[in-house]
């Protein structure tokens, strides 16, 4: 049957499972917006392009699905770059559909025309402009594939309107065809075997776990085989929720924010299990410095990422759950009594700590944790609030913890949060904010309350840019440029207000823990401004080139 | 250390922008390069001559490789393979020096291919350091315009 | 005397005489916020990236000299990707400062890097990495001079932060040296001979005058031009203000939402002469029947724009200041009697109109020109807003009105508003919004308070994403697919109040001009909210694809 353009789109998504795709209409995208109508594609409207792209982008985060928005051409596709960017740094299966202008006029400097495809060809995965819709099913297909397959990530179909409005016959095609495309999904035999020789001749491994183990669904593996052979586990950023922290074994995360314990732990061990980690500068601090008496296994799906930035002894390439399924039969049972002793006593003498007076950013952090009885689904912003939410939350579950690692985007928590709370209706959400942070897509607040969603918003108000603030004051004099906001933020309890939202202040400690149950109470978004210490730093921290045993601060 | 890269694609726009992007990026040198259509012609081979230490080239074969639209990455420099490159070079040619550099070509068994009032046009194809040891001697006649391909390349023996 | 990187920044800047900086810091760019604590540089700090560009954009657009911004790297930099391609299309001189990760780490997938060099590569006129502090002085120098030379656009520095630390002693250059970039500036005179007899020789002559104009500052020679010859003007949406449309000559501006006499006099025209202007789709409509009869005279400092789009006859590559000159000097004077009488029954016979009767978009628009004395500055978004604006303002001077032309950015007006204000401190500045477009940059309300700017945000509030869905409702049969706004938009006069600027809500036309008067006299910022017809139109309008000529609505 011919159809145009716009309904082999609609029907692609359709085909593909997409409950949602969250975008902004504009003149070249009418006619795929006009069919969107019709089908039961639900359509989340948002304020910025930005923002669509962030909440597909928690919405993929949270579900495992793949995240599509839609934006037009020009300032629509462009406003894209920051969210397709932050997807692409963290792995995050999204497929963006932008409109284009119409074939003729591409190149010609049309109204509301970018080079899309060249603009986003470094941070995506993949991209494809369509110049004959006859391409189009094919292209759709792929993208989707492309998007979850392998190391996931964002993949981009730019679609001009004679497209869209032009005729094909063509199915939706079942299978693709990719030659140049084949993620190795199965770790090799002697390489897995290898890594358990090792791991049996250990006498202090750590497992190192990152966003790889989340996406490819393999937390249980990795219990199973700390379990069982008593491996203590440390996670990335967004490694966190691959292993439950509240589990003897777990120390955390590592790097430059990480636990005492975790970054001793690593320095004196002598076998590192990597498993879809990446060995980010933040993480590896001094590279010569880091793990230097351990051998180093390296589980991960994408070859690139192998020895990369670190000397890797034991690669194994492939699916993180296929390649930690064929390793638990080869690792023996172990105790390792000395070694978690010694971690134990690293954990008695270096644990997280904040001075418990005034209102604490820390505090609210674990207030929300036991508010929610550890069940809540956390994004957050970045900067201070990022890390203070990744130390004092204690993550049980993949998928709870939504954070941008990578390209450390500000302004991706409440959209991210809106993406989330559609994948996960029943789910308590909270964005873990700053003041800063906040402000980049506070427009959102509009789509929060369009779609009457619960989700929370806790900003802890310090009145600065405060990650830099504390850079400046540590290694700067204090010498605050740019970072003050206090002088000119808004009344974020009025913005609430004025966005039909529900804003509550807090002051005092004891107002912290009432508030937050008011607000996972309330049926719609509600804003928590916490207006806490304003110059509290993040510790323990790690100098940018130091080596990760060489913390300052925030020791007992 | 110098590396010939075979990259085999598929011949589809874009494809070039794609590799000459991930060079760019990520900080690799690229020292030439050259495309065309192979014995198939959805498909197009592309020798890329680079240089960097081991690791920085294992990097750029699996970044070469991690890209959808490619099809084949070797690196050359692991097996025994022919390397052509072509020049052609105008070069002054006065009456007297004429015999001369006629000789040099013959010598490397190149070609005279155009031949003007006051110079000759000469067509060399060979290895990087022939090509070079060729320009090298042509120099002092003086050139007055170069072109060269950049190398092509493929492993010896069985496919 | 050797100089770390920051301070061969700052350097630079004084020497290029750069008043005001926009943007934001962040990890990588502390050391060159470091170095502006005490610099005569005077540093803004805005609430999102996107905010910084267009506030230098504006600031640009308004001044006529070159706005900078200096952003971190990653998502602060991807953050830029919209400003930077919203400058390019329109030619605005702008110099954009981007940190990035240290130069060992690039191309590592370190924290927060984005290869920006790459993604820009297509919409800045040029881009540089810089890898070595020594060629730091050159390139500032060089980026200065290509953002401000030949047709104007923006350059990106990308400025590794271990370059911004590294000494160097090189001295800032007093000349550059570019070898491939030869702006051309003096116009062949063959052609220009070519071109005064075509005009010496025309009956129904058109002057199309576009944003090179004001660029270029040649309003005065097209004044002379227009005046001596008696040919009527037309402008570009870029154009207006090139030349004063209270003049009889004006027939304001031409294309897709142009007035009727602009487009049926080009149409009628035997002769075009196009200055600064590039013929663009929706100026020309559909190509084939663009001024059939006419001759063309294409004066443009940019080769690539002629002949680009349309077949032009007497090309003339060049300033068009300069162009000018010599061409006013060899026109003879002219009355074209008939053609006048023709083009000004047009006027009287299709003037521009709206149904008077409740509060109409364009009464507010009249009422701005009105209780300003058609002296401010107007910025706007991008829809029916800034048609709207482009029609119903009388502008009669350069650098009055700004917007985003070729890119068509919402969220554009807001913070181009409050790069103006800085340029034109003593100027009474509105920007024309639609509800839609405010909130795309809504949270740039705290720099307009932090710095005390009175600017006026008039919001046109109809509850849509008004073109589009006039689109809708004239091809798509009312369908109205996400442009429903109204349902949560957030109650803009709170919103004000919570930012700390001031809010009034209007929503009869006798509450119009009392409501301006409060917001020209205060000295905060305002957000008007003028609830408008929701359904209202912009007439007349040429169909996508059609002849100028065949307009639709908006005729007596």
């Amino acid at each position: 049957m011919r159809k145009i353009g716009a309904d082999i789109f609609v029907d692609a998504l359709v085909k593909e499972g997409v409950e949602y795709i969250f975008g902004i209409p504009g003149a070249v995208i009418i006619p795929l917006f006009d069919k969107l109508l019709d089908s039961p594609v639900k359509l989340v409207l948002t304020r910025h392009e930005q923002g669509a792209g962030h909440a597909a982008d928690g919405y993929a985060r949270a579900s495992g699905k793949v995240g599509v928005c839609i934006a037009t051409s020009g300032p629509g596709a462009t406003n894209l770059v920051t969210a397709i960017a932050t997807a692409n740094f963290d792995s995050v299966p999204i497929v963006a559909i932008t409109g284009q202008v119409r074939t003729p006029l591409i190149g010609n400097d049309a109204f509301q025309e970018a080079d899309m495809t060249g603009i986003t060809r470094t941070i995506t995965k993949h991209n494809f402009l369509v110049k004959d819709v006859c391409d189009l099913p094919r292209v759709l297909k792929e993208a989707f594939h492309i998007a979850r397959t392998g190391r996931p990530g964002p993949v981009l179909v730019d679609l001009p309107m004679d497209v869209s409005l032009g005729q094909c016959d063509l199915d939706y095609p079942d299978t693709v065809n990719l030659p140049g495309y084949k993620p190795n999904y199965k770790g090799n035999d002697r390489q897995i075997k290898l890594a358990a020789e090792a791991i049996n001749a250990s006498k202090r491994p750590v497992l190192y776990v990152g966003g790889g183990v989340i996406i490819s669904e393999s937390a249980p593996e990795v219990f199973e085989l700390a379990t069982k052979a008593s491996i203590p586990v440390t996670t990335t950023l967004l490694g966190l929720g691959a292993f439950p922290e509240t589990h003897p074994l777990a120390l955390k995360m590592l790097g430059m924010h990480g636990t005492a314990y975790a970054n001793y732990a690593v320095t004196e061990s002598d076998l590192v299990i990597a498993v879809g980690a990446r060995f980010d500068d933040r993480v590896t601090g001094r590279l010569d410095a880091f793990a230097p008496e351990a051998k180093v296994i390296h589980i991960d799906i994408d070859p690139t990422s192998i020895s990369k930035n670190i000397r890797v002894d034991i690669p194994v390439v492939g699916d993180a759950k296929g390649s930690l399924q064929a390793l638990l039969p080869l690792v023996r049972q172990a105790t390792h009594p000395e070694w978690l002793e010694k971690i134990d006593n690293w954990k008695k003498q270096h644990p997280l700590v904040y001075k418990p007076c005034g209102l604490k950013p820390q505090y609210v952090v674990e207030q929300i944790y036991e508010a929610t009885k550890g069940e809540a689904v956390i994004t957050t912003e970045v900067g201070q609030n990022q890390m203070w939410a990744a130390q004092w939350f204690k993550y049980s579950r993949p998928r709870q913890f939504i954070s941008s690692g990578g390209l450390g985007t500000m302004g991706f928590g409440l959209p991210a949060a809106i993406g989330a709370q559609f994948a996960r209706p029943d789910a308590v959400v909270f964005d873990i904010a700053g003041d800063g942070s906040i402000q980049m897509n506070i427009q959102e607040l509009a789509t929060a309350v369009k779609y009457k969603l619960p989700v929370n918003i806790a900003i802890l108000n310090n009145g600065f840019l405060g990650m830099v603030r504390q850079w400046q004051e540590l290694f700067y004099r204090k010498r605050y440029s740019g970072t003050i906001l206090g002088d000119a933020n808004p009344d974020f309890v009025k913005v609430a207000e004025a966005y039909g939202a529900d804003g509550i202040r807090v002051t005092t400690r004891d107002e912290v823990r009432p508030a937050i149950e008011r607000a996972i109470a309330s049926p719609r978004p509600v804003i928590l401004d916490f207006a806490v210490e304003s110059e509290e730093n993040v510790f323990p921290m790690v100098p940018a080139g130091e080596a990760i045993n060489k913390m300052m601060g925030g020791m007992a | 250390m110098r590396h010939v890269i075979s990259v085999t694609v598929e011949n589809k726009p874009g494809v070039l922008a794609h590799i000459s992007s991930l060079f760019a990026a990520r900080g690799y040198s690229i020292d030439s390069l050259a495309v065309g259509e192979t014995e198939d012609p959805a498909t197009s081979r592309m020798t890329i001559v680079t240089h960097g230490d081991d690791q920085i080239i294992e990097q750029i074969t699996k970044q070469l490789r991690k890209l959808i639209s490619t099809l084949k990455v070797q690196d050359l420099g692991e097996t025994e393979f022919i390397e052509r490159d072509l020049v052609i070079v105008k070069v002054n040619a006065a009456t007297g020096k004429r015999g001369e550099i006629i000789e040099i070509a013959q010598i490397f068994r190149g070609n005279i291919i155009d031949v003007g009032q006051k110079d000759l046009v000469v067509e060399l194809s060979g290895q990087e350091n022939k090509i070079q040891a060729f320009i090298d001697l042509l120099r002092p006649y003086g050139i007055k315009e170069l072109a060269r391909t950049g190398s092509i390349a493929m492993a010896r023996g069985a496919k």
